[in-house]
Formats: C-alpha cells, sequence, structure tokens
C-alpha cells in the first residue's frame, strides 16, 4: 500500500529523516513512536508530499509519488489526514466542511455527497451538528469532524499526526473510540502519538524513530515489552 | 422656516485673520450652485468605488504573484508595487491621461484615465495588505485542503482569499477611505468631481472660502461614514472571533 525507499528529508542543515525504508501493507495499522521532534510528523507528511522528500523514493499502491510526473492531487484523494490542530474550515458548516472535498475534487453532485457527509457524521456520532460552525465544537468534536471529513473522500488509507494531543483529557477518549472504528473496519493507518495504550491496543506495529531512522520495527507485544535498541528501552521507561 | 444660518455664518474671531476687515461668510450666494455641487457626490463616489474594486482584483492577482513560487512573477509584482509607490500619484495620473493618447491614439475620458490610474495605484499598495491577510492564515488550512487533493487555485479561492478577506476588511475600507479622499486629484484633468465642482463655483463667484467649504464638509461626512463602517465591521469581527 504505502513503501518509502531510502526516504531522506533535510530541512536547511537539518538532517531529520535518513534512509527511511519500510512499507505499511493494506489493512495494516502502524503505530508511528519517538520522542519529540525526532520527525514523526515529517515522515507522515513525506507519504501525502505535504513536506517534499529530499532524496529517496515514495510508492502508494506502486505509484512513485515522488515522481514529479504523478499528478500528487490524484493520490492525494486516496490518503486521508487528520491533523493535531483539526484544520477545519471556519468559514465553512460542519456539513460543508466534509462535502467539500467530495464536492469540489470529485465532482459529486450536491445531493449525492450530503447523503454521504450525514452518514460519515453519523460513523463519527455528529450528526446533529451538521449546520453547525467548527467554532461551536469542542476540540473532540472538531477532531471528529475532521476524521469524517478525511472519511467522505473514501480514502484507501488514513494519516493520524497526534490527533488527541491538543485534547482535554475526556475528551480524548471519544475520538481514540472513532479511530478503534475505523480499525475494526479493515482501514489502513499510520497513527503518529503519544497515546501508548491506544497504539499497544490496536496497532499491528510499532516503528520506533530515533536519531533519523527507524530503531525499532516490531508487534506491540514485542516493543512494549521487550524492545531490542537501548533507545526505545529509555523511551519506554519515560512514557509508561 | 427658513435654514438661512446655514447659508448665512459670521465668524468674527476670524476677522483678524482678513486684517481688520470683517470677514464674514456669506452662503447665500452661492446657493444656487449648491445642487450643482452635490452631483459631484455620485461622481466622486462611483469613482472611488470603481476604482477600489479594480484596484483590489488586480491587487488580489498581484498578492498571488507575489507569493508564488514563480520567480518571474514575484520580481514583476515587486517592481510594479515599487514603481507605483515611488512615484506621485498626481504625475501617474498625468502620464496616463496625456501619454496615452500620443502613445496609443486613444483619448480616454478624464474619468476613464482617473479610474485606470487609481486602480493600477490602489492594486500597488492593496497588494501588499492581501499578501499580509493570506500569510496570515494559518497554515494547516492549505494542508487540509491539500490533502483532500483540492488543486491551488481552488484552494486560494475557497479556502485561504475568503479568510485572507475577512481578516484585512477593515484594513481595506481604510484604503478605500484613502482612495476616497486622494480621488480629488481627478479634479486636476477636468474630471468634474466633487472638487472640481467646488473650483469651478469658486471660479465663476470669485468666492472661495463657501464653496470650498461646502465641498470639505461633504468628502469629510462621506469619510466619516466609510470610517463608521469599518468600525462596525471590526466590532462584529471581533465578536465572532
Ligand atoms: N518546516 C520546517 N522547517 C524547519 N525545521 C523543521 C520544519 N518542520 C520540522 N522541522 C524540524 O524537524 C525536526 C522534526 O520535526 P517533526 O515535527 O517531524 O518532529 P515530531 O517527531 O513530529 O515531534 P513532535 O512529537 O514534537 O510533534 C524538528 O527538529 C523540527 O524542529
Ligand atoms: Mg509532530
Amino acid at each position: 500500500m504505502i513503501r518509502t525507499e531510502f526516504l531522506c528529508k533535510s530541512f536547511g542543515n537539518l538532517k531529520v529523516l535518513n534512509d527511511i525504508s519500510t512499507e505499511i501493507r493494506k489493512g495494516e495499522v502502524v503505530a508511528i513512536l519517538g520522542p519529540s521532534g525526532c520527525g514523526k510528523s515529517t515522515l507522515l507528511r513525506c507519504l501525502n508530499l505535504l513536506e517534499t522528500p529530499t532524496r529517496g523514493r515514495v510508492y502508494i499502491n506502486d505509484v512513485e509519488i515522488t515522481n514529479p510526473k504523478t499528478d500528487v492531487n490524484k493520490v492525494r484523494q486516496n490518503m486521508g489526514m487528520v491533523f493535531q490542530h483539526f484544520n477545519l474550515f471556519p468559514h465553512m458548516t460542519v456539513l460543508q466542511n466534509v462535502t467539500y472535498g467530495p464536492i469540489k475534487v470529485k465532482q459529486m453532485p450536491k445531493g449525492q455527497a450530503q447523503e454521504l457527509g450525514m452518514a460519515q457524521l453519523h460513523v463519527v456520532g455528529l450528526d446533529e451538528k451538521a449546520d453547525v460552525y467548527p467554532s461551536r465544537l469542542s476540540g473532540g468534536q472538531k477532531q471528529r469532524v475532521a476524521i469524517a471529513r478525511a472519511l467522505a473522500m473514501q480514502p484507501g488509507v488514513m494519516l493520524f499526526d497526534e490527533p488527541t494531543s491538543a485534547l482535554d483529557p475526556e475528551m480524548v477518549k471519544e475520538v481514540l473510540a472513532v479511530m478503534k472504528g475505523l480499525v475494526n473496519s479493515g482501514m489502513t493507518m499510520a497513527i503518529v502519538t503519544h497515546e501508548m495504550g491506544f497504539a499497544r491496543e490496536v496497532a499491528d506495529r510499532i516503528l520506533f524513530l530515533e536519531g533519523g531512522g527507524i530503531a525499532e520495527d516490531a508487534p506491540p507485544s514485542v516493543f512494549f515489552t521487550a524492545p531490542k535498541s537501548e533507545r526505545a528501552q529509555q523511551f519506554l521507561e519515560k512514557v509508561l | 422656516m427658513s435654514d438661512d444660518w446655514l447659508y448665512n455664518v459670521s465668524i468674527t474671531p476670524l476677522s483678524v485673520l482678513a486684517q481688520g476687515a470683517g470677514l464674514v461668510l456669506d452662503f447665500s450666494r452661492i446657493r444656487e450652485n449648491i445642487p450643482f455641487i452635490l452631483q459631484g457626490v455620485p461622481v466622486t463616489l462611483s469613482f472611488s468605488i470603481v476604482s477600489a474594486l479594480f484596484g483590489f482584483t488586480w491587487g488580489t492577482v498581484l498578492s498571488i504573484f507575489k507569493i508564488s513560487n514563480i520567480l518571474p512573477l514575484k520580481l514583476l509584482a515587486d517592481l510594479y508595487t515599487s514603481i507605483f509607490r515611488g512615484t506621485p500619484l498626481i504625475l501617474q495620473l498625468a502620464l496616463i491621461y496625456f501619454a496615452t493618447p500620443q502613445l496609443t491614439g486613444i483619448t480616454p475620458t478624464p474619468f476613464q484615465a482617473a479610474v485606470v490610474t487609481f486602480s493600477l495605484n490602489s492594486a500597488a499598495y492593496s497588494s501588499e495588505t492581501i499578501r499580509g491577510g493570506i500569510m496570515a492564515v494559518d497554515r494547516g488550512q492549505r494542508e487540509a485542503a491539500m490533502t483532500l487533493g483540492v488543486k491551488y487555485p481552488t484552494m486560494m479561492w475557497d479556502i485561504v482569499l475568503p479568510q485572507a478577506f475577512k481578516n484585512i476588511l477593515p484594513a481595506l475600507v481604510n484604503e478605500s477611505i484613502a482612495l476616497l479622499k486622494d480621488s480629488a486629484l481627478v479634479s486636476t484633468v477636468g474630471a468634474l468631481d466633487l472638487m472640481r465642482r467646488g473650483q469651478v463655483v469658486a471660479a465663476e463667484k470669485f468666492i472661495f472660502f463657501e464653496p470650498l467649504m461646502i465641498v470639505a464638509v461633504i468628502y469629510y461626512v462621506l469619510v466619516m461614514g466609510l470610517t463608521f463602517v469599518a468600525q462596525q465591521l471590526e466590532r462584529r469581527m471581533r465578536k465572532s472571533d
């Protein structure tokens, strides 16, 4: 589904990612963990070219998106992304947020898009907020709308960048519950998170990023009980 | 009922300035000219509004050039801005009014020449304001649109510009106010705006203070009206934040 080959990313002189080669298979849920500033967001954002890799290749369904000839917008339609700070469009209602992509990008008729949008809002449990503006929502509700907006494009993979980090503790649960529902539906997911319990519960694989590379790539049962690298051990000592 | 008080105002303290002679303002002498002067209001207003609309539209295009990563467009827009900001407006107006016939054979009306000049000029200024407004829109907004697969122009039009304009609306109203006041310069090429009409009456009657005072009051009222609108907009925006 997603494959990276020798992916490198630098910001000026700062080398953030160094030769990342990995793969996320269809239906797999991968949690990306690591200390702050280790490049988790950067890695995720390289997968849909929000950041342009300095070197290396990224393949989505065997299409090389790092090839300049690839229509990136076409590829992005198939990759939903959820941000730490929601990034809802403040001048649109909740339903308009959710239907914007299908209408503008997929040229879906408005009626059909609204039906789809309402269905997605139902999935995240926010049917009754359809006509409200985002400023009226709580953080947890905003993030659920953001998930619905991404799902309305009917993507093959979902990328999450710390979707619960900006939320009050009592709202974290509702967002994680929605994400768990997605996992159960068989969605391919890459999740950057600091929620260790959640990662342990839902992930098929843990990627532990450190010093610009993948320091550990293991199933949660192994990673959380018997991490091989010293860095991962230190990290787990701190966060668990 | 008489509204003579409106026309006969005697200002004694000013008489000192009038070298001992009692300065008497006699508005009744130009009473018949007042409708003529007032006809300048729609001229000045339509001129200002049309220039603002064209100016802000062209300014938006320039601002998009400025933030693009196409170097020639960027340089072009920057050069354009520096030229229009670096030369007197009245000179730009004279060039466009007097030099266009010489260069193209087309003779613009004073109104046309003035609208073109003021649009080009206000575009230079507003492009900076609009650029600032665009930069102030959270980067996450752009990224959210990009991840949906939205193309750049659509994203700009649907997501970025509406938010940018909301933020800079008060600034744009202020630019419109400046434009309204500067529009008095079109009197120099003979367009019959408020200012010009005041001067025409003054020249006809050989009295200057009264017609120019009336014109000044009208400008002031128009500017205050716009200022009030700007304040209301600002207040409403602060509420919605
Ligand atoms: N646009 C940018 N320009 C310059 N440096 C950047 C940019 N984006 C990220 N960085 C730097 O790259 C490094 C990795 O950043 P990144 O956001 O990927 O880390 P992260 O693992 O997601 O951290 P966190 O857990 O705090 O979100 C950091 O040192 C950061 O300062
Ligand atoms: Mg991050």
